[in-house]
């Protein structure tokens, strides 16, 4: 019996030391952030601010600068959320669509396209970028949200047609053909059969391509227009390109504040983010 | 479904669904195609042109490639994939399977401990390389720290060193990947029969010896998912490395996706970029194979 105690004990040490190095850059971040600057210069990174701030956040969200604008990150905040949107909107609309015509009105031709859709979604992001950077300029919408938009629209589908796919599958066959019987047609079906029961597998759709978006750091280097990029590239400007003296505590306030949507997400609707990350890495 | 239905003289309607269905299906494919492996297929093109600041179709043969090989810089990141890949993999693997396993033994808390293990892969890898530069920073982060509790010549400085900068790239990737891996095995720890317990309670057989033995063979699937899954993050990876280190000191903690990005935007040297793209391809091919061929195998078995 002692010896049970001992290893509970001993089990509940290691997982603590492990939740130790997981939780110690978000811990060490957050008193950052509400430290002044001569206090997180002088003061150990561990220790809790002596004198409490949120003047740090405030200067990070409107008035930090990123090469010599300096209007905080508020605006490629909002610049993000007007990019993933929109983008989410049509890659989850369209996958949708794509995985109820694989999975109900099956065809071997689209599902080794599918395949090879898919297995072209792991190659890495270089190879597009000079072909992208022509096919915007002839568009005529590189550096714009749209050309954003465009992109994590088309390289986001793969991923929702097939977890939207896989989903439909499992759906009994016999409701599309009772609906037929009703004389409903495709999109009738889609819209009032189909898409009613889907909201479990759009939750996780919608999370997954979110997150995707919002964390994208590459495309939104590349492509995002000056002023307006996409969040990932402008904390990161901001950090990188401080002049004068560094003003840790802001920056570090808003990588937090950069990092706060999908944090609060995987809070919120954490049991989605698993599913959706097992099933996507399953399946992949 | 088609024939099905047809018995039941629907046939007409069926077909002109059919229709509508490739209406929706096929121009989404295209445009898909045509971004992923058009483009590919063109980045590729560019690799034996003499592209520079713009692409150019002139045809040079395997000239950038024979640019690529020469240069030390490109053998710099190409060795940091692998030093980087061997590190990620091994520690996102132990500490994965090894974390899924304590939480098996678990009889509370579990949703607690599995919820911060798991959040690091909410967050972007910017800000995982921007969290670890402040911790690593030999002004405020762990040196400081060690240095003000009494240790004054103490010394900790990976980032700024060449010989290690890349470790805590890697040290930095781990903590972000292996909530991931320990989920993924955590379920399969869990779908493996019961049964087991309660015959290896009447053989006396310790835990220990019914994971590593019995349990974790059963998981090889989800080793050879887990072990794509982060191959894949090896060879694009980019975002945590400019982040942390951005390459440096000097190009000592390059790596390819880096080194990619740098030469089409940055050097105008499209060409020989492309030429780095296509070895990144080539390498990543190399790493997926295997797999496809266990995959068929265990398919057709």
């Amino acid at each position: 019996m002692r010896r049970h105690a001992h290893r509970t004990a001993l089990l509940y040490g290691a997982l603590f030391v492990c939740a130790l190095y997981f939780l110690s850059p978000l811990y060490v971040m957050l008193v950052a952030s509400f430290k002044t600057l001569a206090e997180v210069r002088g003061s150990s990174i561990v220790s809790l601010p002596e004198v409490w701030t949120i003047q740090p956040w405030i200067k990070a969200w409107s008035e930090a600068c990123s090469g010599l604008e300096c209007n905080g990150i508020r605006p490629y905040f909002i610049a993000t959320f007007e990019i993933a949107i929109p983008a989410v909107a049509l890659s989850v609309l369209l996958g949708a669509l794509n995985g109820y015509v694989m999975a109900k009105w099956r065809s071997r031709f689209a599902d080794l396209i599918f395949t090879l859709l898919l297995i072209g979604s792991f190659v890495p992001l270089q190879l597009y970028l000079i072909p992208l950077a022509i096919t915007l300029r002839e568009l005529n919408i590189y550096g714009t949200t749209a050309g954003l938009v465009l992109i994590h629209t088309v390289y986001g589908i793969p991923l929702t047609t097939m977890l939207f796919r896989n989903f439909y599958v499992a759906l009994p066959d016999e409701l599309v053909r009772a609906a037929i019987m009703d004389g409903a047609g495709f999109f009738k079906i889609f819209f009032s059969v189909i898409l009613p029961l889907s909201p479990a597998i759009a939750i996780v759709a919608v999370i997954l391509v979110f997150s995707g978006i919002y964390n994208d750091f590459l495309f939104a280097l590349t492509f995002g227009e000056t002023g307006k990029r996409p969040i990932m590239a402008a904390v990161q400007n901001i950090v990188a390109s401080s002049y004068g003296i560094k003003e840790y505590n802001v920056n570090i306030a808003a990588v937090m504040i950069s990092a706060l949507p999908t944090l609060l997400l995987f809070l919120v609707a954490g049991r989605f983010f698993v599913r959706g990350l097992t099933q996507g890495a399953l399946k992949g | 479904m088609r024939q099905r239905c047809r018995r039941r003289g629907t046939g007409v309607r069926i077909s002109a669904n059919r229709i509508k269905a490739w209406f929706v299906l096929i121009p989404c494919v295209v445009v898909v195609f045509y971004f992923i492996w058009g483009f590919a297929a063109y980045t590729a093109y560019l690799s034996v042109t003499k592209s520079t600041f713009l692409p150019d179709h002139e045809f040079i043969g395997a000239a950038n490639y024979r640019v690529l090989f020469d240069h030390h810089r490109w053998w710099v990141a190409y060795s940091n994939m692998f030093i980087f890949g061997g590190l990620y993999l091994a520690g996102c693997l132990a500490l994965g399977i090894g974390l899924a396993i304590l939480l098996d033994r678990l009889t509370g808390g579990e949703t607690l401990f599995r919820t911060i293990y798991l959040y690091p892969m909410s967050l972007s890898l910017v800000v995982t390389g921007l969290a670890w530069q402040w911790i690593l920073n030999p002004t405020i982060g762990i040196q400081k720290l060690v240095q003000d509790a009494g240790y004054p010549d103490f010394k900790f400085n990976w980032v700024a060193s060449p010989d290690h900068a890349i470790l805590t790239v890697a040290f930095a990737a781990i903590w972000h990947g292996t909530g991931l891996i320990m989920i993924l095995f955590l379920s399969g720890i869990k779908s493996v029969d019961p049964e087991i317990w309660r015959a290896s309670r009447i053989d006396r057989i310790p835990a220990w010896r019914v994971y590593f033995n019995i349990i974790l063979p059963q998981l090889r699937a989800t080793l050879l998912t887990a072990v794509m899954l982060l191959g894949f993050q090896v060879v694009r990876s980019f975002d945590v490395v400019v982040a942390l280190t951005d390459g440096g000191p000097g190009y000592a903690s390059d790596v390819p996706a880096r080194y990619v990005f740098e030469y089409f935007f940055e050097r105008g040297r499209i060409g020989q970029g492309a030429a780095a793209a296509v070895v990144m391809v080539v390498t990543m091919i190399l790493i997926v194979l295997p797999y496809l061929y266990f995959e068929v195998r265990r398919r057709e078995a």
